[in-house]
C-alpha cells in the first residue's frame, strides 16, 4: 500500500519535472525524487541502496545542479521545434523496452534464476567466504568488486571530464585581499557560520563512520565520499571559494581523486601477483577471511577517496568557471 | 502499568506531533505570503518533529536507540531554524517584503510582490 502511494507521487514529481520551465524548482523536484525513491527502497528493505539514494540523489546531485543553474541561467529555453521525431524515437524505445519485460520473470517470482543460482550463494555462504555481518557490501565489494571497480572509474572519469572542459588557469590570490572579502562577508552570514562551523566536524565525523562501518551496517565508499564531501561544499558556500580554495588544495584533491582508483586497482593487480583471480582478496593474506576484510577496506578507503574527491572538483570547477563569467561581465560593462 | 503509561504518553506525543504536521501543510498553501508560510513549514520542521521523535523514543525504551533518536532531534533542532533563518534573509535580501496588514486593499493579497 505505501509502495502504491510513493510509485504514484514519483509519477507525479516526474510529471511536473517535465512541465516545468524554472530550472531551480525542477533541480529540487529531483531532490524530492531522489529522497522518495530512497523510501521507497527503505520500503522494499534495501536501506544500503536508500541510503546511497539519499545523499547522492537528494544530496549532492541537487546541490551540483543548483552549482550549474548559477552557470546556466535559471529558465529553459523555449524549444523551437515541435519535437515528433523524439517523441516517436521515445515512444518506440518505450514499446521494446516493455515487451522486453515480458520475457522476464515476474517481480518478487522465487523461481526466477536470480533466487535460484546466484543469491543462494551469496546468501549461504557469505559469512563463510567473507565473514562480515552486511551481505551487500560483502557482494559490493568482493564478489562484485570488479563491477563497483568499473563504477569507480565512471566516476573518476566525470570528474576528469568536468577538469578538461571547465578548469581555469588561476593566479594566486592576495591572502589579504581574501581576508578583506571574508571580513565583510562575516556580519552578513554570522548564524549560518556559527552553526555551520559547529556541524562541519560532525558531519565529517559521521562520513568516516559510514566509511568504516560498511561491513556491519548499511554505508560504503559511496555515501561516505558523498557526505565528506558535502561537508567540504558547505564550507565552501559560506566561507568562499577563496578560502575554500586555501584550506582544500586543488592539486591534492586531484591526485587523492587518482589515488582511490589506483589503490582499488592495485589491490586487484596483489591478487594477481599472489595467483589468485583479479580482485580476489583472499590471496591478501595466509588467512582467506582476513584477506576479504583487508581487502574490503582497502576497497572501500579508494571508493571513498575518489568519491569525494570527484564530488570536491566537479563543485569547484563549477564555481571557478562562474567566477571567470562573472569577471568577464564586469570587463564587458566596463568596456561601455 | 508502566507500559500502559508509557504508551499512552507515546501516542499523545504522536498524535499532537502528526497534527501539527498536518497544520503545518495546510499552513503551507493557505497562508498569504513567503514569511508567514515559512513560519507553518518551520513548526513542521522543529516542533512537530521534536514531538515525533519524543514519541518514538517513548516507544522503545532500548539505550542504542534513544541514544540515536536524541542525536537526530539535536540535528533537526540545530538545522532547520537555520535553514528557515537562511531562506527568510535570502528572500528579504532579494527584496521580497512581508505583506503587512493593509485593512482597504484585498487584492495583492495572493502574490507578493518581488
Amino acid at each position: 500500500m505505501t509502495s502504491v502511494f510513493l510509485l504514484a507521487f514519483l509519477v507525479v514529481i516526474a510529471v511536473a519535472i517535465v512541465r516545468m520551465r524554472d530550472l531551480l524548482a525542477v533541480s529540487m523536484l529531483l531532490g524530492i525524487y531522489g529522497l522518495l525513491s530512497a523510501s521507497f527502497f527503505v520500503t522494499m528493505d534495501a536501506v544500503d541502496v536508500a541510503f546511497t539514494e539519499a545523499s547522492v540523489g537528494a544530496g549532492i546531485s541537487t546541490l551540483l545542479m543548483l552549482a550549474a543553474i548559477t552557470l546556466t541561467g535559471r529558465s529553459e529555453h523555449p524549444t523551437r521545434h515541435k519535437p515528433v521525431l523524439a517523441l516517436f524515437v521515445v515512444l518506440i524505445t518505450g514499446c521494446l523496452l516493455i515487451y522486453g519485460t515480458l520475457d522476464m520473470p515476474y517481480f518478487g517470482s522465487a523461481d526466477a534464476p536470480i533466487h535460484l543460482h546466484v543469491a543462494p550463494h551469496y546468501i549461504n555462504n557469505s559469512m563463510q567466504e567473507i565473514g562480515i555481518p552486511n551481505i551487500v557490501t560483502s557482494v559490493l565489494a568482493s564478489y562484485r568488486g570488479f563491477d563497483t571497480f568499473g563504477e569507480v572509474v565512471v566516476i573518476f572519469t566525470a570528474g576528469m571530464g568536468v577538469l578538461a572542459l571547465l578548469s581555469v588557469v588561476r593566479r594566486a590570490e592576495n591572502i589579504t585581499k581574501i581576508d578583506s572579502i571574508n571580513d565583510s562577508m562575516h556580519a552578513e552570514y554570522l548564524i549560518l557560520r556559527i552553526v555551520v562551523k559547529a556541524l562541519i566536524p560532525f558531519i565529517l565525523l559521521y562520513a568516516l563512520y559510514v566509511q568504516f562501518h560498511g561491513d556491519f551496517g548499511p554505508g560504503g565508499g559511496f555515501q561516505a565520499g558523498v557526505i565528506f564531501a558535502a561537508a567540504i561544499i558547505l564550507y565552501a558556500m559560506l566561507f568562499g571559494m577563496s578560502t575554500a580554495r586555501r584550506v582544500i588544495n586543488q592539486s591534492v584533491i586531484q591526485f587523492f581523486a587518482a589515488i582511490g582508483v589506483l589503490l582499488y586497482g592495485s589491490v586487484g593487480v596483489v591478487a594477481l601477483i599472489n595467483g589468485k583471480s583479479f580482485l580476489d582478496y583472499s590471496a591478501l593474506s595466509a588467512d582467506p577471511v582476513a584477506g576479504q576484510h583487508l581487502g574490503i577496506l582497502l576497497v572501500e578507503l579508494g571508493v571513498g577517496l575518489t568519491v569525494a574527491s570527484v564530488m570536491v572538483i566537479i563543485f569547484f570547477n563549477f564555481e571557478g568557471r562562474r567566477d571567470v563569467l562573472q569577471s568577464q561581465e564586469n570587463n564587458h560593462k566596463g568596456d561601455n | 502499568m508502566m507500559d500502559i503509561i508509557m504508551n499512552i504518553s507515546s501516542a499523545v506525543f504522536l498524535l499532537i506531533g502528526s497534527f501539527l504536521c498536518v497544520s503545518g501543510g495546510v499552513g503551507i498553501l493557505r497562508f498569504p505570503d513567503l514569511f508567514t508560510r515559512m513560519h507553518a513549514a518551520g513548526v513542521t520542521d522543529t516542533l512537530a518533529s521534536a514531538m515525533i521523535l519524543t514519541g518514538l523514543m517513548l516507544q522503545n525504551p532500548d539505550g542504542l536507540v534513544i541514544l540515536k533518536l536524541i542525536i537526530i532531534l539535536l540535528m533537526t533542532l540545530f538545522i532547520s531554524p537555520t535553514a528557515s533563518h537562511a531562506l527568510a534573509r535570502a528572500a528579504m535580501i532579494n527584496g521580497l517584503k512581508p505583506m503587512l496588514d493593509k485593512p482597504a486593499d484585498h487584492e495583492g493579497g495572493m502574490s507578493s510582490k518581488t
